[in-house]
């Protein structure tokens, strides 16, 4: 007997002859009207010409090839940025929130709690209007120009834009709140014996948390702690709004500009641009996949 | 707190707008999401590998390029009439089908298979069995997941403000474009945010009590 997903054998039983038959028949059904349905989108696309050669002529060009490439690379630079200030704030607040002083507990858990709640791009547009963190990032990029040479120089080019950090801090502060939830959930998930066994051995708890149990909660967690590593990933796409360069806006910019007798490739550069999305999400919720199977 | 009270119509118009967008486009997220999830739990291989596709590329695609995709693709199959509101509903309905559907999904998974098997030695159909043994027992176990997708549904309902809806996040646009403090702004508007979430969370977490079984 085939065995099919745990699921379809909760619901049913593995079918025979009849119920067999049926399902061809229900396959065919489905494969006919899905079918169809993309034959027809294909149509009406073609007839607003978005399938004409010219529309995704623009793509052999060296120059739409690195501008794409530019978008890419932007979007790959918000990405580790974020990532690692929100892997450090997420450390930072599960600290907080884990820790025995009500001091430190309960500005933690309200600003974990804070920070969930609201939508990254509220908090990232309200950065990009922030004329402190403008002029902050222009003074430190100055600074860096002025006084530390080529190197110095090369770091304000290429970090010292102040929507970049809009984007990237707005980010970080959401998603640093949810990789702290994930980590205290890792934390509850260590068994008590192990703190205990810490204890026991003399070890103070900052001791006991940074040698025994932050590494095996980051060990369980880490399939999570990927997981939301493709959501920091998505909302990199954000930048569109506050017009950081990143792929989506790169693409915009790119079909706006590439005007063709049917009109603009908007569907072209989107069919590039989604399917580059959609390959660098797939691949990192792969590792995750990978790492929980591992773990399991 | 005069930045609330001289734009009270503002963030009306906006809070209103976010409600709206969030109630109709949790409806069809929930009516897409079942539908998704009886096409990923079917016995029909080909069904399930639909649904398997359709999950994975929307799960992986940013909402903000799925917004740009519709508002740009649909009218060119034909939706030419519809309004901005209208395709931020299609979009976010859409988008959050496939959570839906996931939840769901891992509420079907939590169910013992001895259940069903019960069910069947009992001489139960297949629909019955589904109708009478296992979604009841799946529903209850995916209402805290469907809590979650609700609020973030409510959260990526301000990716509309950037595509011409009226709602909070254009409320927070507009106030900053004239000239208020941004952090009065920006507290303002999140509190809206928090009310809100507050409201549905609180509501299924009573919906979770309600249905929990007792002892």
């Amino acid at each position: 007997m085939k065995s099919g997903p745990r699921t379809a054998s909760a619901l049913f039983e593995a079918p025979g002859p009849r119920a067999r038959r049926r399902h061809t028949w229900y396959a065919v059904l489905v494969a006919l009207v899905t079918g169809g349905a993309v034959c027809w989108a294909f149509l009406r696309f073609s007839d607003a010409g978005q399938f004409d050669a010219r529309m995704w002529e623009a793509f052999q060009y060296r120059g739409v090839q690195l501008r794409i490439l530019a978008g890419v690379v932007d979007t790959f630079k918000a990405f580790v940025l974020s990532v690692v200030l929100s892997l450090a704030l997420g450390f930072l607040f599960a600290a907080g929130r884990l820790s025995a002083h009500r001091v430190l507990r309960w500005p933690a858990g309200a600003l974990v709690e804070f920070f969930r709640a609201v939508p990254v791009i509220i908090t990232v547009f309200a950065l990009y209007a922030t004329d402190l963190l403008r002029t902050y990032v222009t003074t430190v990029a100055d600074v860096l120009r002025r006084d530390f040479g080529s190197p110095g120089g090369w770091v304000a080019d290429n970090f010292g834009s102040p929507t970049l950090w809009a984007l990237v801090i707005g980010i970080a502060l959401y998603n640093g709140a949810a990789q702290a939830e994930i980590l205290r959930a890792g934390v509850g998930a260590v068994p008590r014996g192990q703190f205990e066994a810490g204890y026991a051995l003399g070890m103070r708890k900052t001791q006991v948390m940074t040698a025994v149990v932050m590494p095996q909660a980051v060990r369980t967690m880490l399939p999570s702690i990927i997981s939301q590593m493709v959501v920091t990933l998505k909302d990199t796409s954000l930048g569109f709004f506050i017009m950081y360069e990143e792929l989506l806006y790169a693409g915009k910019l790119l079909a706006q500009n590439t005007a063709t007798p049917s009109g603009y490739p908007y569907l072209p550069v989107l069919c590039v641009v989604g399917s580059l999305y959609i390959i660098m999400c797939l691949l990192l919720s792969r590792v995750a996949r990978h790492l929980a199977a591992r773990n399991s | 707190m005069e930045v609330l009270t001289d734009n009270a119509g503002l963030f009306w118009q906006g809070f209103v707008g976010t409600v709206r967008l969030m109630c109709l486009s949790t409806l069809l997220a929930f009516a897409l999401g079942i539908v998704l999830v009886s096409f990923r739990v079917s016995p029909v291989p080909l069904c399930r590998g639909l649904g398997a596709t359709v999950v994975t590329v929307l799960c992986n695609t940013p909402l903000t390029v799925l917004f740009f995709g519709v508002t740009l693709g649909l009218p060119m199959l034909g939706l030419t009439e519809a309004g901005y509101f209208t395709l931020a509903v299609l979009v976010m309905g859409g988008y959050a089908s496939a959570f839906v559907c996931e939840a769901l999904r891992s509420g079907v998974n939590a169910v013992e298979l001895g259940q069903a098997e019960a069910a069947r030695s009992l001489g139960m159909s297949t629909a019955q069995t589904a109708a009478l043994i296992v979604f009841p027992q799946a529903g209850r176990a995916a209402v805290p997941p469907l809590g979650n997708v609700v609020i973030t549904l409510v959260k990526n309902s301000a990716l509309a403000g950037g595509f011409s809806v009226y709602e909070l996040f254009s409320t927070e646009k507009t106030l900053v474009e004239r000239g208020y403090a941004v952090a009065l702004v920006f507290l303002w508007v999140t509190a809206a945010y928090l009310v809100l979430i507050a409201v549905i969370s609180t509501g299924f977490h009573l919906l979770e009590r309600r249905l929990a079984v007792p002892g």
